[in-house]
């Protein structure tokens, strides 16, 4: 079944106004050019904790999933 | 139309720390309860809490609630209602011990007991000394609490409605609170939840300002579904602003880069923080530096095309020093203002932070509003509790950790005036109007046939602007009256909204325009609340009233020493007494002083 986007969309809504702001850029610019392969390690991320979510984000941790680093990159960029 | 219908003894609309609270009340006392929220619950805003929680354990040093109330009642400006705030201070340590027995993992002493620590505004023997009153879990205190709560709340059987958004609240002839409509995303279904209770804990609308430290989500929704419902919005005018957020973006920058030699720089350079306070110059307290800055861009000085903005100078500190002691502001304005500070300063604008006012509720959690020359009339089957609500403990102005305990306080408060108005048999489940969901529907058909509309993000986007230079940190006469006239304006175009997108499964520009008529609800409380308050006192602070032997700090008590009420219906105010008696006739009552530290 393919995943709804309209679904992850709504879910990269966080707790916290930074990821927010990441993640508004990232809908803006990235989102829409998105396969589904890439939506699926997108659906895997969005599970994380935000406070892991930022610091990998952020840079203070390495992200640990090599699953997940095409989409960290995607949000690190300016 | 036909409805889908669910009965619940309880709804709770909000799955933030408040809702959590109450949830749990119930759940554990045995009743059928519903919690509906937009977001899964660990991802609420009580996240971004980190401070700590404030109770008067004294483990650290000695402490006692009465000084706990003293600071409280200080620091709301004697805005407070002196018999919420008793009751809040009172029952902090049975909260907090509550919460450690759920599983919090608060940081502890050498000898294993909460460990706490000092936090500005709380003292010892009031107002001598600092006092270490905080209870923390590292710099995650919120986030900890609701996974606490949250696994409780499993373990309790609280049935979630995750990714539901609560739409209007229901009131039948009676003005009694039913329940609510709302939207399941995944679907677009419309659903009435008809309840014997409904619990508020929406959390804040810091969303209203263009420069706002809250999440996307903090949209005020429990604030408008009230607003639309004909009852108040209570001291509305008063929000809390953090002096340096990231020009843009809001993000705070914690006060600690000045403490590191952050300097303050307006358009020409000039270090203005020496011409307002010659002697502590740049950590002068966060109302000073403020105004300073806002001052600065009224006047001319700002920085950028716009003149909008003042400029955080650490570009004069060893790179090694920025790095090593604050590397999460550097990557913060990388991130957010596309700016290294080690190469250059940081644009940086006031940025709002807490609401004080809310829906108004007495110490027990019940919603209450004006009604047969009773002021404080208790609405029928309705209660709020957290950011959303106004006990009114924070007045004028909130202690940091004292929003926490306001959430753990009144979220448990609201939860046991449910279970025992129930066991009173006060709460029965009254039938449904036949017209409970029209006005939702109503809402959804006119968004969903609207032609040549306005864009959901320009109305929002001009809200905020207009938040911001009327109702800022700092209030000129002339530019609230203005604000006011603007603000008006937009609540009409925020009427005509129009989405492209019509379909019906999670279709988020549906949700977002769902959430600015809640917004703009808000966004004119604040406004008409504060163009009428004609003084200044704590957050609330007007160029027209400043601190004079007369009036000291502005504050004006024989006139206005009274919470404001604002209606939706005709931007209509009205006023009640602030409650200057403690609840327990032992305790005295805190006298009218000026607010100095």
């Amino acid at each position: 079944m393919s995943i709804n986007r309209g679904r992850l969309r709504w879910q990269c809504r966080r707790a916290f106004l930074e990821l927010d702001l990441v993640f508004a850029r990232f809908l803006e610019r990235d989102f829409d050019r998105l396969t589904d392969g890439q939506l699926a390690d997108l659906e895997d991320l969005l599970r994380c904790e935000d406070h892991e979510l930022w610091a990998m984000v952020n840079g203070s941790e390495p992200c640990g999933n090599d699953r997940w680093k095409e989409m960290i990159g995607l949000l690190r960029q300016q | 139309m036909n409805v889908a219908k669910r009965t619940f003894d309880a709804v709770i609309v909000g799955a933030g720390g408040a809702g959590l609270r109450a949830a749990l009340q119930l759940s554990e006392s045995g009743l059928k309860t519903a919690v509906l929220t937009k977001v899964f619950p660990t991802r609420s805003h009580t996240v971004a809490a980190q401070g700590g929680v404030a109770a008067s354990l004294g483990n650290t040093t000695e402490d006692n609630w009465h000084w706990h109330m003293y600071d409280t009642v200080k620091g709301s400006d004697w805005l407070g209602d002196q018999d919420a705030i008793e009751f809040m201070c009172r029952k902090a340590n049975e909260v907090v011990v509550e919460l450690e027995h759920y599983g919090m993992p608060f940081d502890r002493t050498d000898n294993g007991k909460i460990y706490q620590r000092p936090f500005g505004g709380h003292s010892q023997n009031y107002g001598q000394a600092p006092v270490s009153r905080s209870c923390a879990a590292a710099d995650r205190t919120g986030h900890a609490m609701l996974h606490a709560l949250y696994q409780r709340n499993v373990r309790a059987n609280t049935q979630f409605f995750v990714e539901w958004m609560a739409l209007d609240l229901i009131r039948d002839a009676d003005g009694d609170v039913l329940g609510v409509t709302a939207i399941e995303m995944e679907t677009g279904e419309v659903c009435i939840f008809h309840a014997k209770a409904t619990i508020f804990a929406t959390g804040g609308a810091g969303r209203i300002f263009h420069s706002s430290t809250n999440a996307f989500i903090n949209t005020g929704d429990g604030l408008g579904m009230a607003a639309r419902a004909g009852i108040p919005l209570e001291d509305m005018e008063f929000w809390q602003f953090h002096p340096t957020g990231v020009f843009g973006a809001g993000v705070l920058i914690t006060e600690g880069v000045r403490g590191e030699g952050g300097i303050l720089r307006n358009a020409s350079g000039e270090r203005f923080m020496e011409r307002y306070a010659p002697n502590l110059k740049d950590l002068a307290s966060r109302d000073v530096v403020s105004r300073s800055m806002v001052t600065e861009i009224n006047e001319g000085r700002g920085c950028g095309p716009d003149k909008d903005h003042v400029l955080l100078d650490i570009t004069h500190l060893s790179p090694e020093t920025i790095m090593k002691r604050l590397p999460g502001i550097r990557e913060i304005s990388i991130q957010f203002a596309g700016v290294d500070p080690i190469k250059a300063p940081i644009p940086v604008v006031p940025t709002a932070h807490y609401q004080m006012g809310g829906i108004p509720t007495n110490y027990k959690g019940q919603v209450v509003a004006p009604k047969d020359g009773n002021p404080n009339a208790p609405i029928s089957g309705f209660y709020a509790a957290g950011e959303c609500a106004c006990a009114s403990v924070h007045g004028a102005n909130r202690l940091g950790t004292n929003s926490l305990l306001d959430l753990l306080v009144f979220g448990k408060s609201a939860g046991e005036s449910v279970v025992e108005d129930f066991q009173s048999g006060d709460l029965s489940l009254k039938p449904l109007p036949a017209d409970a969901a029209d006005v939702s529907l109503a809402r959804l058909a006119r968004l969903e046939g609207q032609k040549n509309g306005e864009s959901v993000f320009e109305v929002g986007l001009e809200m905020r602007r207009t938040m911001q230079k009327h109702a800022g940190v700092f209030r000129f006469d002339n530019l609230l009256k203005e604000g006011v006239a603007r603000i008006k304006e937009v609540a009409e175009r925020s009427r005509r909204t129009e989405i492209k997108d019509k379909s019906k499964v999670w279709n988020t520009a549906r949700t977002e325009a769902l959430e600015l008529d809640n917004l703009i609800e808000v966004a004119k409380a604040t406004m008409v609340s504060a163009e009428a308050r004609k003084e200044s006192r704590g957050a609330h602070v007007r160029d027209d009233s400043p601190d004079t032997a007369e009036f000291p700090n502005g504050r004006k008590d024989n006139e206005w020493l009274k919470h404001t009420l604002w209606y939706s219906e005709g931007n209509r105010l009205d006023y009640k007494p602030v409650t200057m008696k403690p609840l327990s006739q032992d305790v005295e009552p805190i006298a009218l002083a000026k607010r100095t530290y």
